[in-house]
């Protein structure tokens, strides 16, 4: 075997590995917690807004409303399960535990860390986002066999979430800061994105921005998943998720790395 | 060489605009196998110059050689062949003992063959093996050094990084450290271990570097540094304050070095206190004026050099 110095390249996986066997360690811990919150949640949402709401509206947009809020907070479940961890436990890890400086003296660098955070969560948030589906189910959802598709989208766009929230927590001066960044940004995000309602109805203006938020794709893509595909349409969904992620990997990589190496 | 720094400079801008040059100009060479003792007072740059060579910091001149690699070009191999332990406790509180070792071995590679043996030895230095299924935040601080110690130990590096290992620990636990370290040396390991605490370098150092503002103003074994600055003997005296300024004036004006320590004057190089000199310094033993004898010790070159008092 060669050296090992000699088998290091610029990206590697033990990071990644390493990362994750420390999430690992803690998730046997929580995992009950976590289970429960995820099942618990998009079940009040489904009786709050799929009875309450859905008896006065019935239909919206071609679905039953409990269709359309079931499939919907699966979007808004990926947003808030994959921006928060990526927003707080980085910025929590980075300034008060320093274990990025811990890391970064072992042969790991900056993208490794990020490729590691991010993915973690991603995949977390991306399953546990399908909760809603599977509570939906028992409120008479009844998908198409595109629905095996869902994780796919959902980890997708919690790895965008994630990273976002890795770079954000590379822009506040404090932890506080944030909320600017949760009602200031996620906020709209989760409204203007045809959760609870379809965007058609919105002004001109809102319509279009809607088409700029990456959450309003994801929901698309969860519905067409669920109730059939739209090809077209459903290509360039995953490519505004893809640009969305890819564009948010570059920018948290170059925050962390101006915060952690100086 | 194990480490070979040359004119390195760091220089940090703060939020008013203001440059500090935190390392300015530091040449430095730690051989293969020694171990090597960074003394300085607060802000001398030790943590800087770590830092530096785990390519953490980015310098701004200079070049730096670590273990045969360019740094920070070649960092991520450098890194992989030392173990750091870092100034201030950055081990992951919500992971038990074992884990945090686990997770550091991964970092660095260990095969998973030899992960369980790696781990368990890191445990059995650091004397945790009991220990080992405990969550960090229970642990004492004592046992947090040693398992930060330990954890940069667990791939067996040929180089190890030691900054201010024993900075707040009580006799027992420091005690405990210095036979750790005293083991690394002993098996032939590099270390470079930075401290403010004197009796540290003395007891562990092969060769010491004396750093103030950013770079070395002094090196060499602890017994040759005394040797060429504070001689062999010091004369401490003690007495009124007039007194006390009185024999800092005649030793001055006779050439040798002084220094304050609370209520005392001591006079290095005593050995060549002329004979007149001599007289005149002992006399005045009536108001309360004593002198004691001492051989002259790293703390009063220390002192001398930096300007500063120690622990
Ligand atoms: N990230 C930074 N930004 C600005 N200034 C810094 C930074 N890191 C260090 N400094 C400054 O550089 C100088 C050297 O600091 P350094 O931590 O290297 O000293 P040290 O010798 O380790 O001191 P101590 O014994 O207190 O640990 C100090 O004046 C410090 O304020
Ligand atoms: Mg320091």
């Amino acid at each position: 075997m060669r050296p090992l110095t000699e088998r290091l390249r610029a990206f590697e996986w033990a990071p990644v590995r390493g990362v994750w066997r420390r999430e690992l360690a803690l998730f046997r811990r929580y995992w009950a917690s976590s289970s429960f919150a995820s099942l618990i949640e998009p079940t009040i949402w489904l009786l709050a807004f799929g009875f309450g709401f859905g008896a006065l509206v019935g239909h919206v947009a071609g679905y039953r409303y409990v269709d359309f809020v079931g499939t919907g907070v699966v979007a808004t479940a990926t947003l808030f399960t994959s921006a928060f961890p990526g927003m707080f436990n980085t910025y929590i890890r980075r300034t008060y535990q320093h274990s990025y400086d811990a890391v970064l003296a072992a042969p790991v660098d900056v993208h490794e860390v990020v490729a590691g955070e991010a993915s973690w969560i991603a995949v977390k948030s991306g399953v546990y986002s399908c909760a809603p589906i599977l509570v939906a189910l028992a409120f008479g959802l009844r998908p198409g066999v595109g629905v095996i598709a869902v994780p796919v989208v959902t980890v997708l766009t919690a790895a965008g979430f994630a990273l976002f929230g890795v770079w954000t927590s590379t822009i506040v001066p404090s932890i506080n800061s944030f909320d600017y960044i949760i009602s200031g940004v996620l906020a709209p995000l989760f409204l203007v994105a045809g959760t609870f309602f379809p965007i058609g109805g919105l002004p001109g203006w809102a319509q279009t921005l809607a088409h700029v938020n990456p959450l309003y794709h994801c929901v698309e893509l969860v519905r067409h998943a669920v109730f059939g595909f739209h090809p077209l349409a459903d290509l360039g969904h995953v490519g505004a998720l893809v640009v969305f992620a890819a564009l948010m990997w570059l920018l948290a990589v170059r925050g962390m790395r101006r915060r952690l190496i100086d | 060489m194990a480490i070979a720094l040359r004119d390195v400079v760091k220089r940090y801008t703060d939020r008013d605009g203001t440059s500090i040059a935190a390392v300015d100009g530091l040449t430095l060479d730690v051989p293969d196998g020694v171990c090597l003792g960074l003394l300085g007072p607060n802000g001398a740059g030790k943590s800087t110059t770590m830092r530096l060579l785990t390519a953490q910091s980015l310098p701004d001149e200079g070049t730096i050689d670590v273990l045969g690699h360019e740094v920070p070009r070649e960092a991520k191999q450098a890194r992989a062949l030392m173990g750091v332990v870092p100034q201030t406790d950055n081990l992951d509180e919500e992971l038990t003992v074992r884990q945090n070792l686990e997770v550091f071995a991964r970092l660095y590679r260990v095969p998973r063959a030899g992960l369980r043996e790696a781990v368990g030895r890191a445990l059995e230095v650091a004397h945790l093996t009991g220990r080992a299924e405990t969550r960090v935040v229970n642990l004492s601080g004592g046992m947090r050094r040693r398992l930060l110690v330990a954890r940069g130990l667990v791939h067996s590096p040929r180089l190890v990084l030691l900054d201010e290992p024993t900075v707040g620990l009580d006799p027992q636990v420091r005690a405990d450290l210095w036979g750790l370290i005293a083991g690394l040396r002993a098996s032939g390991v590099t270390v470079l271990m930075s401290t403010h605490y004197i009796e540290e370098a003395e007891r562990l150092a092969d060769t010491c570097a004396l750093m103030s503002h950013g770079k070395v103003i002094a090196d060499g074994s602890p017994a040759e540094l005394i040797a060429s600055h504070a001689g062999e003997h010091v004369e401490e005296h003690e007495g009124s304050p007039e007194r006390l300024a009185e024999i800092e004036g005649l030793a001055r004006r006779a050439g040798l070095p002084t220094r304050r320590t609370g209520p005392t004057v001591s006079v290095l190089r005593a050995e060549h206190i002329p004979s007149s000199l001599a007289d005149t310094l002992a006399d005045g033993g009536s108001n309360g004026h004593r002198i004691l004898h001492r051989p002259a010790n790293l703390e009063d070159v220390f002192v001398m050099l930096t300007g500063e008092t120690v622990d």
